[in-house]
């Protein structure tokens, strides 16, 4: 499968969710779908680009995407932690564009 | 200009390469470890090193000089590199 084969797919299952991709396709959101694909394949399941998968998947199942913390912080931020998953006004510009600091707690890392 | 550059990164995350990329456009040499990429030991090693600097363990970490930048944070990146 392709990113943008993964990204037809998954786009109206995550809109219908209130999720949209981040709208910088070319930068941001293939690449990262890209990403998912690439740990998908190393570690058999598609863990968060932007953080150290452990190889367990038992341990890594909050990260996996879309992980727990992409609720709370689209709704604090706009964005989730990767930057591949934002509101509709993340998109539109009207709410700042930050770095999102880790929510998950330092004792989960590997 | 700062003279120790070196960044902990991922691979497969779309902040660290942007990281990359704002380095290189800036001419910096830098030192980069892809700790996605390492394996058992060498993986460990380098954990232990994160750690001390970014208790998180979170990637990019970025040091510049005896600074530590988490995360891509341009205008931190750019103000460190002033020196």
């Amino acid at each position: 499968m392709t990113a943008r084969e993964l990204y037809e797919k998954l786009k109206p299952i995550q809109e219908a969710k209130g999720y949209q991709f981040n709208k910088d396709l070319e930068g941001t959101t293939l690449p990262l779908l890209e990403s998912l694909l690439v740990n998908k394949e190393r570690y058999g399941y598609m863990v968060c680009p932007c953080r150290l998968a452990s190889g367990d998947r038992e341990k890594d199942r909050d990260i996996i995407c879309p992980c727990v913390y992409r609720e709370p912080d689209v709704a604090e931020y706009g964005s989730c932690y990767c930057g591949l998953y934002v509101s509709a006004a993340w998109n539109a510009g009207t709410v700042p564009h930050v770095v999102v600091p880790e929510r998950r707690p330092a004792d989960r890392f590997v | 200009m700062a003279e120790n550059i070196r960044l902990y990164a991922l691979t497969t995350c779309i902040h660290c390469r942007n990281t990359k990329e704002y380095l290189k456009e800036c001419g910096v040499e830098y030192d980069c470890v892809d700790v996605d990429a390492l394996q058992g030991e060498d993986r460990e090693k380098v954990l232990e090193e994160v750690k001390k600097l970014n208790p998180s363990c979170t990637f990019p970490t970025l040091v510049i000089g005896d600074r530590v930048i988490v995360g891509f944070r341009k205008d931190e990146i750019e103000e460190a590199l002033k020196g």
